[in-house]
């Protein structure tokens, strides 16, 4: 009898496998989740893009007010597609959105939002290597963390934000956070 | 559509070609050599299972900027892997480090190893308890049909 | 017209490959002549139609009928011919389609060449290879149909990735399909085996050659994958653990270990449980591997569009075909009968050892590529597991196996005896440890160059050792030549082909220890005129110009390698912009010497007027690809051996 159950084991291990391969089809192997959840945003002390008259980004403008930081650069193609939305977040008021324009002409971030619109409360130039960036984690553009009024990261959306993302997810978790 | 879009995009960031770039190698051979031992162990989390040394996407070429710039600095290169990990996680280390989530991973082939050993002593041995089951042969009888067998050959 | 014929021999293949099946196992089960013999017909019937509809295919692409979606997405009307012909196969549908006519092939290769084999057991093997066909086909009609038409056909197509425009390229998946389907006709085999409870030689004698077969294809074509690898991407690299090579490699380690067993079965009777569920994993696991290529559950460089609904169907087919036949063999195969036995030191307790590491190899591979699934499915977050990892695992492995590799052919049937062995392989011990001694001394004698020493040292021992193995048997020093000559031709050709396949492993160990060790590689802006020192030569940028082709624009370099003042080559390697799709490449140019390449890869122009420019000195690289072409070599002079040739009545001799 027991010799016979040893038979039985490769179909047990592959019924196994079965269930995460099951599983693996509806997980998304390229989502990266963020590791910087609930921690303080990084240190940063950005410069402003030039001309636009703020006097860039630093930590301490994501104290004391939940913010939303998005990842934006000139040469990003999806940004342009996420732009209106943004625009549109700005004209509601519900939160002010900080923006990072990464690996950019400093220059050509500034005529980007001069052509597209500028919805941002502040802008830090991240020039390449974008180290402020990095010490977000950010692995393209456009990006987005919410942060709360501590300075902590609580959310990372990747990839555009759009209705669907807005209402669903972002909006709720800033709503709560701003109680 | 949208899927395919961002396949191709994907795609288009990720093509493998020349990464590791003249201008951004450091003077110092010796320095440059343990970045290149660094940036082969690091995952370019933009493109799936390459090093950022082996892609020549633009978070890849940035990364590898910081190694250099992180051992310049006087970072042992587990500093510098570690200054990445904080940041991306252990996703970005091709060589997974031992700990509660990857124990499987790293004591399973010795695992199979010790299963295989057993499975093929018990093949043995079952095959033993056959044998003293079907052939009453003694030792002695055993040997002697052994050599002959061999003398055959 | 043409398209639509193919669609139509597709779905009438469906129903045929259906009658297949269904014919075949009842046929067998009644013992009905006729309804065995309507499944044969069935079998001939599905190549014909699986020829026709990619045929048609083919066709499509050769002319260029945009208004078929896949052509389309695919191809290109300035392509080279070659290339659109690869075309058919360089993607998602196509390669299905490639898939299951080189399936259709090989059943109705069983069908025409199985004269001899016993009526019930040829009905069960053509019944299960008809089943195993109806679920591709399936997949191709309902999931990934190569014949949809577009509603607007557009100008021109998209083209083929020029990474894939190739010819190392357009020959690999079609000699990695012809492994795996290859592996298809022994897990029929093994099925049809346990359905009737009975294994033995014959059936063994039955397997042995597919499985030679499609081991030689597999061998092949993983070898053509990486040389393309080597010579294509331009960084110098041959293999990166990434999962798609692992999908092959897995078939290809539990392949080996089923050629392997399947001898002790042949010879002994032995072993012959273990040898079924080899043939089922061996199936399995190609099986697997188009899972994970085509469903997008684990990320890989290589990537065909995936697609979640694809997958879920891949998966179901998985579950019917290794979820049924491991079922099938936990009910049937404890009531095989063992046969007979032999001590752990033994030729069969050889075979058995190197069954034992390649099925660990191979489980460790399936960890190492699943793990990040693994992980994140039961919430873990993700991980990742990269080529350290594997390196780190796959070595300890080979090292008890290769040095095993030498000694297990010398030992006898049944119980060998080591030490004996050990004593007559001791000029081989000494000539591979002079072998590697050399090699450190040439080296330059580097401590850190120890392990390298210590794996060309084995590669010798698996080298000399193969081949005194040969001289034993032909008693080569110990009989006049005459007598020796006389030996070595009556060896059959089974040994001479383990014999030659081994010697190419040892090849192969040479050329990864080599590259992996004593690589050099010079990455640096060069000005027209300027010299770099690449290991013995001064290599100079003479000249560098745009060469037009016929569906790019390249940027040509052209290097001169002198020694002491001497030109002795030049090489030209290409900087290649695609124009569609709009996508660079780069064209190594190498040039290979006994003992390594030279390998120079031209970049684009560097900002101050240079060019960005790569060489390398690749190390023993040319014994890598001889020793793949040697393993292959051997298994096909195996499968020449008379025992081994299809049709052919068995004959009585012994080695």
């Amino acid at each position: 009898m027991k010799s016979r159950l040893a038979y039985l084991l490769p179909v047990l291990i592959f019924v196994g496998l079965l269930g995460f391969f099951f599983k693996g089809l509806f997980l998304d192997p390229k989502a990266i989740p963020s590791v910087l959840i609930d921690k303080p945003v990084p240190n940063i002390d950005l410069a402003a893009l030039p001309g636009r008259g703020d006097t860039g980004l630093k930590s301490e403008h994501l104290k004391g007010q939940v913010s939303l930081v998005n990842i934006f650069g000139s040469w990003c193609v999806a940004c342009v597609a996420e732009h209106p939305y943004l625009m549109k977040i700005k004209a509601e008021g519900s939160v002010p959105i900080m923006g990072i324009d990464w690996r950019d002409d400093p220059k050509a971030g500034m005529a980007w939002l001069q052509k597209h619109g500028d919805p941002y409360e502040r802008v830090g130039a991240d020039p390449a290597p974008g180290h402020a960036s990095v010490d977000f984690g950010v692995t393209g553009a456009p990006e987005s963390f919410v942060v709360d009024r501590d300075g902590r990261i609580r959310y990372k959306h990747v990839g555009i934000i759009d209705d669907r993302v807005w209402k669903q997810t972002l909006l709720p978790i800033i709503k709560e956070l701003q109680k | 559509m949208k899927r395919l879009m961002l396949a191709l995009m994907a795609l288009a960031i990720c093509s493998p070609a020349l990464a590791v770039d003249p201008g951004e190698m450091l003077k110092d051979p010796a320095l440059e050599a343990r970045a290149r031992d660094v940036g082969a162990e690091l995952r370019c989390v933009v493109c799936q299972n390459q090093s950022i040394d082996d892609s020549d996407a633009d978070l890849a070429k940035d990364l590898r900027q910081i190694v250099r710039e992180r051992i310049t600095a006087g970072d042992s290169n587990d500093q510098v892997k570690q200054y990445l990990v904080d940041r991306y996680g252990d996703y970005v280390l091709l060589r997974p480090p031992f700990n509660a989530k990857t124990v499987l991973l790293w004591l399973g082939p010795l695992g199979f190893a010790i299963a295989a050993f057993f499975i093929g002593r018990a093949y043995y041995r079952r095959q033993k308890q056959e044998a003293v089951a079907l052939s009453p042969l003694s030792a002695q009888e055993s040997a002697e049909i052994d050599r002959l067998m061999k003398d055959r050959n | 017209m043409i398209a639509e014929a193919g669609h139509f021999a597709l779905a009438l293949a469906l129903f045929v490959a259906l009658a297949q099946g269904v014919l075949g196992l009842y046929g067998a089960q009644r013992g009905d002549k006729a309804i065995m013999g309507a499944a044969s017909g069935a079998g001939v019937a599905l190549m014909l139609l699986t020829c026709l509809a990619l045929a048609s295919l083919t066709y499509s692409y050769v002319i260029s009928d945009f208004s078929l979606v896949n052509v389309a997405t695919n191809s290109h009307s300035a392509k080279p011919m070659l290339y659109k012909i690869s075309g058919v196969w360089g993607n998602h549908e196509g390669s299905l389609m490639l898939w299951v006519t080189i399936l259709a092939v090989f059943g109705a290769a069983v069908v025409l060449s199985g004269r001899n084999l016993p009526p019930h057991l040829k009905a069960r093997v053509i019944g299960v290879q008809g089943l195993v066909a109806l679920s591709f086909l399936a997949f191709i009609l309902f999931t990934s149909n190569p014949f949809e038409r577009l509603a607007r056909p557009p100008l021109d197509g998209n083209g083929l990735n020029p990474l894939l425009q190739d010819p190392g390229l357009a020959f690999h998946p079609p000699f990695l399909y012809l492994g795996y389907v290859g592996f298809s006709i022994a897990f029929s085999f093994a099925i049809a085996a346990l359905i009737e409870g009975r294994v033995d030689a014959a059936w063994a004698r039955w397997v042995r050659p597919w499985t030679l077969a499609a081991w030689v294809f597999l061998t092949l074509g993983i070898g053509l994958g990486s040389w393309w690898a080597y010579y294509e991407l331009g960084w110098g690299g041959w293999w990166y653990w990434d999962p798609v090579e692992n999908a092959s490699f897995m078939p290809w380690l539990a392949g080996t270990a089923l050629l392997h067993s399947a001898i002790v079965v042949e010879k002994r009777d032995a072993l012959k449980s273990w040898t079924i569920l080899l043939a089922i994993l061996t199936f399995s696991l190609s099986l697997l591997g188009t899972f994970l290529v085509r469903s997008g559950v684990i990320t890989s460089v290589h990537s065909f569009a995936s697609d979640p609904g694809r997958g879920l169907f891949i998966l179901a087919m998985l579950t019917a075909v290794a979820g049924g036949s491991l079922m099938l063999y936990a009910i049937r195969a404890p009531s095989l009968k063992a046969g007979g036995l032999f001590a752990p030191v033994s030729r069969e307790g050889g075979l058995m050892f190197n069954n034992l590491i390649m099925s660990t190899a191979a489980g460790s591979v399936l960890l190492g590529t699943l793990y990040p699934l693994f992980v994140d499915a039961l919430g873990g977050g993700k991980v990742s597991v990269g080529p350290p990892f594997f390196n780190s695992v796959f070595i300890p492995l080979m090292i008890p196996m290769i040095a095993a590799m030498a000694v297990g052919p010398m030992l006898t049937w049944k119980r060998g005896d080591l030490v004996g062995v050990l004593l007559r392989l001791k000029f081989v011990l000494a000539a591979s440890l002079v072998f590697a001694g050399l090699v450190w001394i040439s080296t330059g004698g580097r401590i850190g160059d120890l392990a390298a020493i210590g794996g060309m040292a084995l590669a010798a021992w698996l080298f000399f050792g193969s081949l005194w193995e040969l001289g034993e048997r032909a008693l080569l020093f110990k009989a006049p030549w005459a007598e020796a000559s006389k030996r070595l031709r009556q060896i059959p050709l089974a040994a001479w082909g383990m014999t030659v396949a081994h010697a190419g492993v040892a090849l192969v160990i040479v050329g990864i220890v080599g590259s992996s060790t004593w690589m050099e590689e010079h990455i640096q802006n060069m000005k027209i005129g300027e010299t770099v020192r690449l290991r013995d030569a001064d290599v100079k940028l003479d000249s560098a110009q745009e060469v037009p082709g016929p569906n790019y624009n390249a940027l040509q370099g052209n290097f001169v390698f002198s020694r002491d003042g001497k030109e002795f080559l030049r090489l030209s390697p290409e900087r290649r912009q695609y124009r569609m799709p709009p996508r660079p490449t780069t064209e190594t140019a190498i040039q290979s010497t006994f003992l390594g390449d030279y390998y120079t890869v031209i970049s684009d122009p560097a900002p101050g007027g240079g060019y960005v420019t790569r060489f390398y000195w690749q190390p023993m690289i040319p014994w890598l690809w001889t020793g793949i072409l040697v393993m292959t070599l051997g298994g096909l002079i195996s499968l020449f051996d008379r025992r081994h040739r299809v049709g052919v009545p068995q004959g009585k001799r012994r080695p």
